[in-house]
């Protein structure tokens, strides 16, 4: 049970908003001794998580030529091509993206869409512009509910689509684990299947709250102009 | 044969290469600790490559990784002001190039998806061209390097330098955001080799009442949601809760459809993943790469999503699962 200790230090660095770098090492240090570990193999499980997963890091790779396009007015131009296309509202677009990452992942192309890649250069600016057209200026707190939304968009996308693909992670993991573990013989399609009706649920669910996020958006914003013309009117 | 591994190099080296950029930045109040932290991660993307294969110890790689989280965690690391243009050139620069912009940013899609397609499925000289298992992987690798080229010709841009100090003020601006995902991907190994899945599982054994057919399907989903939670990955629970509930109970008890009860499970599980701070890449990393004060903005916007998508699955698995 004392290992559970390690749990709950990250509950607490997390409650009282440590640095997550933080929390992270002391958690592991802390579990890795309780659990009876010597101090080397503690230093070698960080070494080998470290080097096991440099492939969460890679997209560091593509962020040279984002900065570069964006150097050169990438976000800008985003916003000059949506405002064309008047009928795209800020939730309406968004909910295209989700429905075009969730097919992309369901096909497989998990690293075609992501933050570092399309959502920062691309789907942000395209969603503020969208608000920007019918609003103008958006106010700091808008705009980060619209970039919060935009990163949702990315993640229920992605995770509700790629178990509709047999070669995903996750579905080999299940295969594998119950395969070894339990000596049956489950097929990834049959598991790929049964994914697709949380995929629609998650489709419907979300893309409803994006569409919804338009009427949030003119409630707030019509609101903070009428207060702006109020202080313009007090001040005269 | 294309290595995965030579593209973590690549990566290293960007690193490095921008550590000492950074190091030798005045206009960053604490340039020797952000090269020394970004040294760091270089380096050992580096030197990772013999530790995956046990060439070398992974102990001088660990104390690595401990002093790059108390360089970024008490502080020592900080951003200079980036060298780049202002709102008025961008403006001016989008209405000279126009979509011509958008086709570097469109290449690495495209030959992501040509590798993942395609390519995979060439050989050369008996040896598949792309390493196997890592096609994802290279394609996005390879699409930013042609991105890269494809967008320096565009813009009719010569100096590399300058993609390099871009593609360093994004990195200073994410910070230890950065490092976070790898460092919990450990994290979760060590809760693995000390046994807290175990513990975890004995606990969730212990409470479940054996003979209700809803409770146990909510006990499975609802486990699998709050241990992702705390693990960040569902993979890191699955194991722990199909072993305690999923398989003995749902599967073997109650006679369930196996491939219908994991799948939703897992998928509850990434209704956890949604929520939680700790699955950094997709949570914390975009709130930092996005430039959001609120570093759980995403978290906040998907939190409703992911309760109601819970309650889908428990009703999915319960009604279509036995």
């Amino acid at each position: 049970m004392i290992v559970l200790l390690g749990v709950l230090v990250v509950v607490i660095g997390f409650a009282t908003k440590r640095n997550p770098l933080l929390v992270v090492g002391v958690a592991g240090i802390a579990t890795g001794l309780l659990g009876g570990l010597s101090p080397g193999k503690v230093l070698a499980a960080f070494g080998n998580g470290f080097a096991g997963s440099r492939a969460v890091t890679i997209f560091a790779i593509t962020l040279p030529v984002i900065g570069l396009l964006e150097r050169y007015g990438l976000q800008e131009q985003a916003r000059n091509l949506i405002a064309r296309f008047a009928k795209l509202t800020t939730g309406r677009f968004l909910a295209l993206y989700l429905g075009l990452r969730q097919i992309g992942a369901a096909v497989g192309l998990t690293n075609v869409f992501g933050h570092a890649q399309t959502v920062r250069p691309l789907a942000v600016p395209m969603a503020e512009g969208a608000a920007e057209r019918k609003y103008g200026q958006l106010p700091h707190r808008t705009r980060e509910k619209v970039r919060s939304f935009s990163a949702s968009a990315d993640n229920v996308g992605l995770f509700f689509g790629e178990d509709v693909f047999l070669a995903v992670g996750s579905i080999l993991l299940i295969t594998g684990f119950v395969n070894t573990t339990y000596g049956t013989h489950l097929e990834p399609l049959q598991l790929a299947l049964w994914a697709i009706p949380t995929a629609v649920c998650a489709f419907v669910v979300h893309g409803w709250r994006l569409l919804r996020l338009d009427r949030q958006l003119e409630r707030e914003l019509l609101t903070a102009h009428v207060h702006d013309t109020a202080v313009v009117e007090a001040a005269k | 044969m294309i290595k995965a591994e030579w593209f973590y190099w690549l990566v290293g080296l960007i690193f490095l290469v921008m550590a000492v950029q950074m190091a030798a930045d005045r206009s960053n109040p604490k340039r020797f600790g952000t090269g020394a932290f970004w040294g760091l991660i270089g380096a050992g993307f580096i030197y990772s490559s013999w530790v995956v294969t046990k060439q070398a110890p992974a102990e001088p790689l660990g104390v690595a990784v401990l002093a790059m989280a108390c360089l970024a965690g008490f502080g020592f690391t900080g951003r200079g002001t980036p060298r780049t243009t202002t709102t008025e050139q961008r403006v001016a620069s989008a209405a000279k190039l126009g979509n011509r912009l958008f086709i570097p940013a469109l290449t690495i899609p495209v030959v992501a998806m040509a590798c993942a397609i395609g390519v995979k499925h060439l050989s050369f000289g008996g040896e598949p061209v792309l390493e196997e298992g890592s096609e994802t992987i290279l394609g996005l690798g390879i699409g930013a390097v042609v991105a890269l080229a494809v967008g320096m010709i565009i813009l009719r841009e010569k100096r590399i330098s300058v993609p390099v100090q871009s593609g360093r003020s994004m990195l200073e601006a994410m910070g230890w955001a950065m490092l976070l995902p790898q460092m919990l991907a450990t994290l979760g190994a060590i809760f693995q080799v000390s046994g807290v899945g175990d513990q975890v599982g004995k606990l969730t054994t212990s409470v479940l009442p054996k003979d209700s057919l809803y409770i146990a399907v909510v006990v499975y989903c609802v486990g699998m949601f709050a241990f992702t939670m705390i693990m960040g990955n569902a993979f890191a629970a699955f194991p722990v809760m199909t072993a305690a509930v999923g398989w003995p109970v749902l599967v073997g008890h109650f006679d369930g459809n196996a491939p219908a009860v994991l799948a939703i499970g897992m998928l509850a599980g990434f209704c956890g993943t949604l929520v939680t701070p700790m699955a950094a890449n997709f949570n914390i990393v975009p709130a930092a790469l996005l430039e959001l004060k609120d570093q759980y903005g995403p978290i906040k916007a998907q939190l409703p999503t992911a309760g109601v998508l819970l309650g889908c699955n428990i009703v999915i698995m319960a009604l279509f699962a036995f």
